[in-house]
């Protein structure tokens, strides 16, 4: 039942946007001809566009608010979300979980080069926002600035190959652990830091590692960057440019069920635990003997050797780094994957990162929005589903062996 | 077992501690008393090492703990129940209790003192599953001190266990305080405001004030004692 007074409502809003966006939308001076023209066309598509708009809005607003009462009153609620209790559902999620194996699996055989080279970058992406997960994720520590082990891993596979003549499976690894040693190196000034402090001082180191990427030419060749790194080798034959981005692709996929392997591991570990602790109450954390810095340190190291992998990938994909590629913009982004797939949840994290890489990719049509999208995207997001897409219902460790309380 | 010998702490140029010397042997109940902001709760974080103090000595079973690191005197078998409970919200009340036993390894020891502390206080363990959040305020403090037990304290510090919760839990508390001292032999060092409480429990107890230890002596004498029935149990 639609109110009067929400027409009303919706009625001025759109009154009240016809006339913000007056000068730009309807009044166009032609400087050629010296004539204004007025195109009220278009003032007349902004009201409605604005009218409906906010009835969706007001309406939405409304459900949301219904929901919170819902809850309030403790009445049943479906507050375990659609993604979760599909989740739950063996019989759902076990096919589904197929399906997705089968088509992730034949992808780069049935659609076009093209389309495999985006998957495989979302994939990369996949890999960043899952180690960045656990830093902002787990351990709550706001890194602005984890694009600097990306550019750590991207740079060591390009210097070891172009001095050492390295291939990418010895490059991995090596740049696996740097990323780790880095991850140690910046964490140590920052670790009495929490929250917006932190997030400024890691921004900054991150653009540290840009700079000096940019300027120290004799080290990374400045702005003009790396060329010609290799792509992987199968057993020691060099594929041609199309299998080898087949090739690329499978890897992607191998590394990421890797990731999600080892990051389920770790969440449901004590370590993980610890993490979780630390970012709720470091004094409580200290009183039980938790190492602050150590515990840390480590979430700090374990992101940054993800972010440094995806890095060797990255470079060996392209065939070129430069320091471009590793802007503050960068780091933004896989954050954005994080906090809008939901904080700590690996699933929504995946999500996120597909669905943010990949939207852009196929509405390059709208390219000029993309930001105006985005934006719109966040707010819309952090209003109505602030836990993110996917949010995180953490598993709870159960103790096998203690005896149940109905038994006590 | 526990020797502070002249601590003096600072916060910044406040100095929060002057002088403080404090002695407990092994197997008591002593408790520390004062009014708000007298240096109690500074005490306990100087003993567990989360505010070192600028000067002065901490020793534990005689060897120095001054300016150790919290986790090595966690280790040496000091923990503390934190003021205000700080238990982890989000994490279950079992994941709650793992988290005290963080430093230790042995599976099946730390398997037996979760049925230990099971025993103790049978609510939690109904709510074991549940997030530490959205227990109640005395399930909270419970699960604080039973946090506390996993790490197998050998000296047990806690900081006004008793705040904000109903007299008939605050007196179940203080009893199963009492057990776990006599069944395991673990040192107690109790901070508290409830002093009429605190005074029956200890055996001896200490008077806080401004930051410094203004009197010293056997609880009995110290419930009789005039200026301490006037300033401390509202009589
Ligand atoms: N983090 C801090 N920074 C600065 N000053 C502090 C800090 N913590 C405590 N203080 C100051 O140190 C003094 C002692 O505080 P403390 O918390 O030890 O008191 P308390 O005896 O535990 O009081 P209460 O019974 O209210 O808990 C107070 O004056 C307090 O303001
Ligand atoms: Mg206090």
């Amino acid at each position: 039942m639609i109110k009067f007074n929400e027409i009303k409502r919706a009625f001025l809003v759109s009154i009240w946007f016809m006339f913000l966006t007056f000068p730009i939308m309807v009044i166009r001076v032609n400087p050629v001809e010296r004539i204004v023209e007025w195109r009220w066309k278009n003032m007349i598509l902004v009201g409605i566009g604005s009218f409906l708009l906010s009835f969706v809005w007001n309406y939405l607003m409304k459900r949301k608010e219904l929901g919170v009462k819902k809850t309030e009153a403790g009445e049943e609620t479906g507050t375990i979300p659609l993604a979760q209790r599909i989740l739950g559902e063996k019989r759902i999620y076990i096919p589904g979980l197929v399906a997705i194996g089968v088509f992730t699996m034949v992808f780069p055989l049935i659609f076009s080069m093209y389309q495999t080279t985006i998957m495989t970058t979302a994939l990369i992406y996949v890999m960043l926002g899952l180690g960045l997960n656990i830093v902002v994720g787990l351990a709550g520590l706001l890194d602005l600035g984890y694009v600097a082990f990306y550019a750590v891993g991207a740079y060591a596979y390009a210097l070891l190959n172009y001095h050492f003549g390295l291939g990418f499976w010895m490059a991995l690894p090596i740049g696996g652990v740097l990323g780790a040693i880095f991850g140690i190196l910046l964490g140590f000034p920052v670790l009495r830091l929490r929250g917006d402090y932190l997030a400024i001082v890691t921004l900054g180191f991150g653009e540290i590692i840009r700079i000096i990427l940019e300027n120290w030419n004799e080290f990374s060749f400045g702005p003009s960057g790396i060329a010609n790194i290799p792509r992987p080798s199968l057993f020691g034959i060099d594929l041609s440019v199309h299998s080898s981005i087949i090739y690329i692709y499978y890897i992607m996929i191998a590394l990421c069920l890797f990731t999600v392997f080892v990051v389920n591991r770790l969440q449901d570990s004590r370590i993980g635990r610890a993490w979780i602790a630390l970012r709720e109450d470091e004094v409580a954390c200290e009183a039980m003997g938790i190492d602050k810095a150590k515990t840390k340190l480590t979430a700090f190291s374990l992101g940054a050797t993800w972010a440094s992998m995806a890095g060797v990938m990255f470079a060996a994909k392209t065939t070129f780094v430069n320091p471009a590629s590793f802007t503050i913009w960068e780091s933004i982004m896989i954050l954005c994957i994080v906090v809008l797939g939901g904080m700590g949840s690996i699933i929504g994290v995946i999500a996120g990162a597909l669905v943010l890489i990949l939207t852009p990719e196929y509405l390059r049509a709208f390219s000029e929005y993309r930001m105006l999208a985005f934006g719109t995207m966040l707010v819309v997001m952090m209003i109505f589903r602030p836990g993110g897409f996917i949010p995180n219902v953490r598993r709870v460790y159960k103790f096998e062996g203690v005896k149940s309380a109905d038994k006590s | 077992m526990l020797k502070l010998k002249n601590v003096q702490t600072f916060y910044g140029n406040i100095q929060a501690l002057k002088d403080v010397t404090i002695e407990i042997s092994e197997g008591e109940i002593i408790t520390l008393i004062g009014a708000n902001g007298a240096g109690k709760t500074t005490t306990l974080m100087a003993v567990c090492g989360i505010v070192p103090p600028r000067s002065g000595e901490i020793s534990f079973m005689g060897e120095p703990i001054t300016g150790m690191e919290p986790d090595k005197i966690v280790s040496l078998g000091i923990c503390q129940v934190p003021e205000g409970r700080r238990i982890f919200p989000y994490l279950s009340v079992a994941e709650n209790l793992d988290m005290g036993a963080f430093l230790r390894n042995d599976r099946a020891e730390i398997k037996k003192d979760m049925e230990y502390v099971f025993d103790l206080f049978p609510i939690l363990a109904e709510r074991r599953h549940q997030a530490g959040g959205t227990l109640s305020g005395g399930e909270q403090q419970m699960l604080a001190i039973s946090r506390a037990l996993m790490a197998r304290p050998r000296l047990l510090l806690l900081d006004e266990p008793s705040l904000g919760l109903a007299p008939l839990i605050v007196k179940q508390i203080f009893e199963i305080l009492i057990k776990i001292n006599a069944e395991n032999n673990t040192t107690i060092f109790l901070v508290e405001q409830n002093a009429n409480l605190a005074l029956k429990v200890a055996a001896r107890g200490y008077v806080m004030e401004n930051g410094r230890i203004t009197l010293t002596d056997l609880s009995e004498n110290l419930l009789a004692n005039e200026e301490v029935k006037k300033a401390y149990l509202g009589f």
